[in-house]
């Protein structure tokens, strides 16, 4: 039984060959959900990406998906040929997803001990199509960072550098995906939040349009522009696993009555057939995202990205945004401005942490002060100060004015014909652990190629394109509203173009350490370098 | 170029209702002043005519039928109530009591 050979083997696997294998009857889903929990299990000590486990729940799940697989098989091969292709596949959710009855901390101390009274609307779709829930993953708290070093709970490493951050903020499901923990991980992207962490560690990752997915159940950072997506090894996974969670639902009324294409289940398995869907494709190359500060590594990869694409017949055209410039400034105006009304919610009487102190407005300060990091407490005092009277027209209205012009940038080039944007996910490969913590400006700018796409409510995603120095790059891909399936396409087709390239193979290059008990965490790693909140 | 004073740092923390250390209040008045810094980019554009965008997609607010549907159960909405009492939230009074 060449096939179920070892756990090893099996976790390395796509997500649509563990489909495979499962309707096969090569392996059930206990099995494959064991091997995933022992290797999730053994490295959480040297990675971190986990802030729990739940083993018991998982393996449940999985003899719920065996019985559906089952009796799929006992009805013949179309009932089989008709199951969701996550039934039975392990997944990771970023711990600011609410799954009833379990913690979703967002990685802040206010919100330890609360216990999600109701299932998010995307764990209900994962719970439908059978998928099994392995546990909820580190984060920045409140999804507010770029490294996962500010979370209350301690950073994450990279797989690839140990010493390194897996970006931010879902950089716990980044980790989990690129470590085979599991092949599949759900984040949230509010400036770039799935993409560049996925850029980081080697991975697929995509930030859907805005209201493509519920946020019914989510903690909430900023909420015109966060938005639910996956991680994943490769573009048929990320596109299975946004087929599930992606569709309207009336708890969340920003959430878009727009069709799901069944396409999402069916990209090529073919490379051949998967390139061919870039011949005569107008792809666009925005020349201020080739930003100050970047890597010289970063732009050769995608620069030689942009001459793979060409040569399989898409015809590549310099392009210009000119409002790139002001993306970041605006972005943090408006998305500080949201979360300082978002998290005014954490008031100590309802749930979360609850600190005590003479009246009810000690209890407030209290509370909150005591309980939000240093991050959240940054971004709330900016958002207020943004928000408050006599200022209000200068910072927020303004940035919203500004976001129009920005929205406007990519408008005119959709109009222009042109089928995608083509651009890196980040400046910079994965930097180590305490680079930019003490200037908050510094971890602000690694999001410069990402937060224009959530400022535009666009689809993009991040794929790798080769490393440098060692470490991942990532090509970002940027599509008009709703062109999720079409991004996907194209990732997919850069992939079957890059098969053969020697970096294809490569595991994350410090990923056999992390079975050593006796290896440092990723908190005595960050403390060593002089990390600091 | 500082924008804000240590006691505007003081007057925002208070309308946050973030109770914040000496030290953090010290460290916030420069940050937030480098990341303030940095909005003044913002000036030079003439936004005069331009209208402001709040949301990205073009979705008209979407109202259900006005009937009856079940909602949280009580017992799930207070479970994690740090203190309660009954089907209440125990707070501390607002209104003075005399007498």
């Amino acid at each position: 039984m060449p096939l179920r050979s070892t756990p090893a083997a099996l976790i390395r696997r796509h997500a649509h060959e563990m489909a495979r294998l499962l309707r096969a009857g090569e392996v059930t889903s206990v099995e494959l959900t064991e091997a995933h929990l022992a290797v999730a299990e053994r490295q959480n000590r040297a990675l971190h990406a986990w802030l729990t486990i739940d083993r018991e729940r998982a393996l449940h799940e999985a003899r719920d998906a065996d019985a559906r697989i089952g009796a799929a098989r006992g009805e013949g091969s179309a009932a089989l040929a008709r199951l969701h292709p996550l039934l039975g596949i392990p997944v990771g959710l970023k711990d600011l997803v609410s799954i009833r009855g379990g913690q979703a901390t967002a990685g802040s101390r206010i919100l330890d001990g609360y216990l999600a009274p109701f299932d998010a609307h995307i764990t209900e779709r994962l719970r439908d199509v059978g998928a099994v829930i392995l546990g909820k993953t580190n984060m920045d708290e409140f999804a507010m960072g770029s490294s996962t070093e500010h979370s209350a709970f301690g950073p994450t490493s990279n797989p690839w550098a140990l010493d390194r951050v897996p970006g931010g903020s879902s950089g716990g499901s980044s980790t989990a995906v690129a470590a085979f923990h599991v092949p599949l991980g759900i984040g949230t992207d509010t400036g770039g939040s799935i993409r560049q962490p996925a850029a980081l560690t080697g991975i697929v990752g995509m930030k859907p349009t805005y209201g493509r997915v519920s946020r019914f159940g989510i903690v909430a950072f900023a909420s015109s522009l966060d938005q639910i997506g996956p991680l994943a090894r490769d573009a048929r996974d990320a596109a299975a696993l946004l087929h599930a969670v992606a569709g309207r639902d009336e708890r969340d009324s920003t959430s878009a009555p727009v069709p799901v294409p069944d396409e999402l289940i069916h990209l090529p398995a073919s490379d051949d057939e998967a390139v061919g869907a870039l011949a005569g494709r107008r792809l666009g190359l925005p020349r201020e995202y080739f930003v100050a500060g970047m890597e010289p590594g970063v732009e050769a990869r995608v620069r030689e990205a942009v001459r793979a694409l060409e040569g399989a017949g898409a015809i590549v055209e310099e392009v210009s945004l000119p409002h790139t410039d002001y993306g970041l400034a605006t972005y943090y105006i408006v998305a500080p401005a949201e979360a300082s009304a978002n998290l005014a919610r954490y008031d100590g009487i309802r749930y979360g942490a609850s600190s005590r102190d003479s009246d009810v407005l000690g209890n407030y300060l209290a509370t909150r002060g005591g309980s939000f990091g240093a991050e959240v407490k940054r971004r709330i005092m900016l958002g207020t100060y943004a928000l408050s009277a006599g200022y209000y027209d200068a910072y927020y209205l303004k940035a919203q004015k500004v976001r129009t012009l920005i929205k406007g940038d990519f408008d005119a080039l959709w109009a222009q014909g042109f089928d995608a944007l083509v651009a890196p996910t980040s400046p910079t490969v994965a930097f180590r652990f305490g680079a930019r913590m003490a200037d908050p400006v510094a971890m602000y700018l690694s999001d410069a190629c990402t937060l224009p796409v959530n400022m535009a409510g666009l689809p993009g995603v991040s794929i790798p394109c080769g490393l440098s120095e060692g470490l991942p790059v990532g090509l970002q891909l940027i599509g008009a509203a709703w062109h999720e399936a079409e991004l996907l396409r194209y990732a997919r087709a850069y992939e079957g173009l890059t098969a053969a390239a020697d970096w294809r193979g490569l595991e994350p290059a410090e990923l056999h350490l992390a079975d050593d008990p006796d290896l440092p965490t990723p908190a005595e790693r960050a403390l060593a370098l002089g990390g600091t909140q | 170029m500082a924008v804000l004073s240590r006691s505007d740092v003081e007057h925002v923390a208070h309308l946050a209702r973030l109770g914040l250390t000496d030290a953090e209040l010290a460290r916030l008045e420069g940050q937030l002043n480098h990341i303030l810094d940095q909005y003044t980019i913002l000036a030079t554009l003439d936004t005069e005519a331009i209208a402001p965008t709040a949301q990205t997609i073009e979705l008209e607010n979407i109202l259900r039928d006005d009937i009856v549907m079940p909602s949280l159960a009580v017992e799930d909405a207070l479970a994690n109530a740090p203190e309660r009492e009954g089907d209440f939230i125990v707070v501390p009074a607002i209104i003075g009591y005399e007498g």
